[in-house]
């Protein structure tokens, strides 16, 4: 174990990058509730948003519902279940492949949308603008690591990110070597989702912590509230 | 048996003269801000028109109130829970900002400082949203003000339905009425049940709804909710924005800004007492032309000794009970049914309601002679505005309650006709249209002189038993969310709120009063 970059990068950072989400989350849903918002734009803009927004949002909860069950799953729980690295692999890229080509045409209207139609433009902080970019930016990279897969359809390669993830979320030591030699696309992947991480409590992103599922267990449809006695 | 209260309100249409006091004064007052300057808590429409936003009555094009289904049970029009859900990454049954209109201001320093030439110089409007310039403004809040627009757009009022509307596009048979509208405040709020956050709720000590501005997350639901599209996207906060009754000043006995401020004298508040538990089964009634009955029949009378009984238990306070028992809502509604309440049918059951206007009578102009009924008052389908266009509005198409309301307004006129001007009192017309002489003597007293104490009957309500109020001395008052600060330290902002005063819009009027504020101490 040395400090060097890939030290800093895959087992300091992912801890600072967490922290300052889920601090800075809890601080502002303390301290700064009516910040926190969807931030819809249709009310200005509709036609544009409905097709973007829809493909954007599927694609997208597809990809983080296969990242999350892919990568925190134990790997013990996948070779108990009998599935083996390599179908899983296949898997990833199938599944992975066909939301992300869903997620990108949707962000490439959303993005057309944002920047070029003055309604939408004009009421868009930096925030808005650079968190569409960064997951442009990070669904490209995503993207690209699928023809790099391809070399690796076995899922050795897949077992250690699975490693890396699992070693942090655990707080065990060691997390960076597994990542030490993958590809480059794969570290920029990582390196920029962890960013991601990172500006979340400070951008439109934290709505993802907002999304209203309870509503489905809402026994009755009227609320009433009494008052504080 | 679950008695609750609410403080409910009567518009008197026959009175209403359409000056637009009510939509300015509460636009002063609570959305002179940006991203709510194209909202108006209250707007008065001219009808027959599509209104505001467009089409709003159109709930086949938004999707708003409830729908019975066929085993009896009522679901929101946009869909169950599953399907709302479906629906939150880009809502099909919203408006857009274009169908309430686009917000714009006029380019007022150009006429400060343009130089000298041979035409004045005009100021040219300017969009709000995106600052660019406006060549032509084709839409407004009132764009139909006074039957404005061609009689083929505005015959697209739902209110024609089942009617030979195309007459009416005819100028000798052309109607008109005001129509000022605000949040209805309903029994069964449709915007409530939309909203997935739960952010929306009523307030059981005086049946105000209210938007928790801290819980909403902006998932718009509950514009398409709301039938009467009385609910409002801040397209600055991302936050959804109502009337809020005034709820300060209902809360300190005082009647709403746009009461108040009625120069007609048209508006009535006063308490009202229902029966929460059968609220679902009235707004489940199979026949929508029930639902005005339906509704009336969960509205209690404040005089019986067992409701006393009951409301005491509920908790409802002794200087409530008085209220209702002096409310002039009560008397419009219950006792002299001259009150009906707005698009009943799309089963939310509103609290804000409506007296029907009187009209010229169409054949006198025609004949030079009046037809009477019975010889003595004129036939109501005989007014220029048809009665069906009014049940069409006010009770989902049954003509009877309408017909009963504009009758016994013209027996109230008749009679009092007859006191002051032949000096003999004619009340062959109470019998007629089922009214006593105390009672049409106390119609004229609350309709005709419509003193201020009798408009407005509101108890106070008892903060004082919820907080104590001597920890609040000196603190903020309405604030948004982050304490005091958000004035002071929006330079610092760093989770990209967009504070409704101050920030970065610097141009704003709102913002430079409030600069100068901020240097002066």
């Amino acid at each position: 174990m040395t400090l060097d970059f890939n030290y800093i990068l895959f087992q300091i950072f992912p801890y600072i990058s967490l922290a300052i989400m889920i601090i800075g989350s809890v601080l502002r849903f303390d301290r700064d509730p009516y910040s926190w918002r969807s931030k819809s734009s249709q009310l200005l803009r509709r036609k544009s948003l409905i097709v973007g927004s829809i493909l954007f949002h599927l694609g997208i909860l597809v990809i983080l519902a296969g990242h999350a069950a892919g990568l925190l799953t134990p790997i013990a729980l996948f070779e108990a279940m009998g599935i083996s690295h390599g179908a899983k692999q296949i898997l990833a890229i199938v599944a992975g492949g066909v939301a992300g080509v869903f997620c990108f045409i949707g962000l490439t209207l959303l993005i057309h949308r944002r920047l070029f139609d003055p309604r939408i433009r004009q009421n868009s902080s930096f925030a808005d603008i650079a968190v569409l970019l960064l997951l442009y930016a990070q669904l490209i990279l995503g993207m690209l690591t699928i023809p790099a897969s391809l070399h690796h359809l076995d899922g050795e390669e897949m077992v250690k990110f699975m490693n890396w993830v699992q070693h942090i979320v655990t707080f065990r030591s060691g997390a960076a070597e597994y990542v030490r030699d993958v590809d480059m696309v794969f570290k920029l992947h990582l390196t920029l989702g962890m960013f991601l991480f990172l500006i979340f409590p400070f951008t439109r992103l934290v709505h993802i912590l907002s999304a209203p599922v309870g509503y489905l267990f809402r026994k009755q449809y009227q609320i009433v509230r009494r008052r504080p006695t | 048996m679950k008695i609750r209260a609410q403080i409910g309100k009567v518009l008197n249409l026959d009175k209403c003269i359409g000056c637009h006091t009510c939509s300015v004064t509460c636009k002063n007052v609570w959305t002179s801000r940006e991203g709510m300057e194209y909202a108006w808590f209250n707007n008065v429409e001219t009808k027959p028109g599509i209104g505001y936003p467009k089409e709003w009555e159109n709930q086949d094009k938004w999707k708003g109130g409830w729908e019975r289904k066929p085993n009896g049970k009522i679901y929101p029009k946009i869909g169950g829970k599953w399907r709302v859900l479906a629906k939150i990454f880009a809502n099909p049954d919203m408006p857009q900002i274009d169908d309430y209109y686009e917000p714009f201001t006029f380019d007022y320093d150009h006429l400060h400082t343009a130089k000298e030439s041979k035409a004045p110089p005009v100021a040219r409007p300017r969009s709000l949203i995106t600052g660019k310039r406006m060549e032509k403004i084709e839409w407004g809040p009132n764009w139909e003000e006074l039957l404005g627009t061609k009689f083929e757009s505005r015959k697209r009022d739902k209110n024609f339905d089942d009617m030979e509307k195309e007459i009416y596009g005819q100028f000798e048979n052309t109607f008109m009425m005001y129509l000022p509208r605000l949040c209805e405040h309903c029994l069964n709020p449709a915007c409530v049940a939309a909203c997935p956050s739960g952010s929306i709720y009523k307030r059981e000590e005086d049946g105000i709804v209210l938007v928790d501005q801290d819980k909403c997350r902006g998932w718009r639901m509950c514009i398409s909710g709301c039938p009467y599209k009385k609910i409002y996207y801040n397209w600055k906060s991302g936050k959804a924005e109502k009337c809020t009754f005034c709820y300060p000043r209902i809360e300190n006995g005082e009647p709403t800004v746009c009461s108040e401020t009625c120069v007609g004298r048209i508006r009535y508040l006063g308490v009202m007492l229902y029966d929460a538990d059968r609220i679902e089964e009235a707004a489940s009634v199979e026949n929508t032309e029930d639902l005005y009955e339906a509704q009336m029949d969960i509205f209690l009378d404040p005089n019986d000794p067992e409701i006393i009984e009951q409301a005491r238990k509920d908790g409802i306070p002794d200087n409530w009970m008085e209220a209702a028992r002096k409310s002039p809502v009560y008397k419009m509604t219950k006792e002299w049914k001259v009150a009906l309440p707005l698009h009943p049918e799309y089963r939310t059951l509103p609290m804000v309601w409506y007296i029907p206007p009187l009209s010229p009578v169409q054949n006198a102009a025609e004949n030079g002679v009046l037809e009477l009924k019975d010889g003595l008052l004129p036939d109501v389908r005989s007014l220029r505005i048809p009665v069906k266009y009014l049940a069409n509005l006010l009770t989902a198409g049954k003509e009877e309650p309408v017909i009963q309301s504009l009758e016994r307004m013209m027996a109230m006129r008749h009679f009092m006709r007859s006191r002051h001007v032949e000096g003999k009192e004619d009340t062959v017309v109470l019998d007629k249209t089922g009214l006593t002489k105390e009672m049409v003597e106390e119609m004229y007293r609350y309709m005709a002189i419509a003193n201020y104490e009798d408009r407005y009957v509101i108890p106070t309500g008892h903060k004082e038993e919820t907080m104590d109020a001597y920890g609040e001395r000196g603190s903020c008052g309405f604030s948004f969310g982050n304490g005091c600060s958000s004035h002071s330290n929006n330079k610092t902002e760093i989770f990209e709120s967009d504070i409704p005063y101050g920030g970065k819009a610097s141009s704003r009027k709102d913002n430079r009063i409030n600069t100068l504020f901020t240097k002066a101490e």
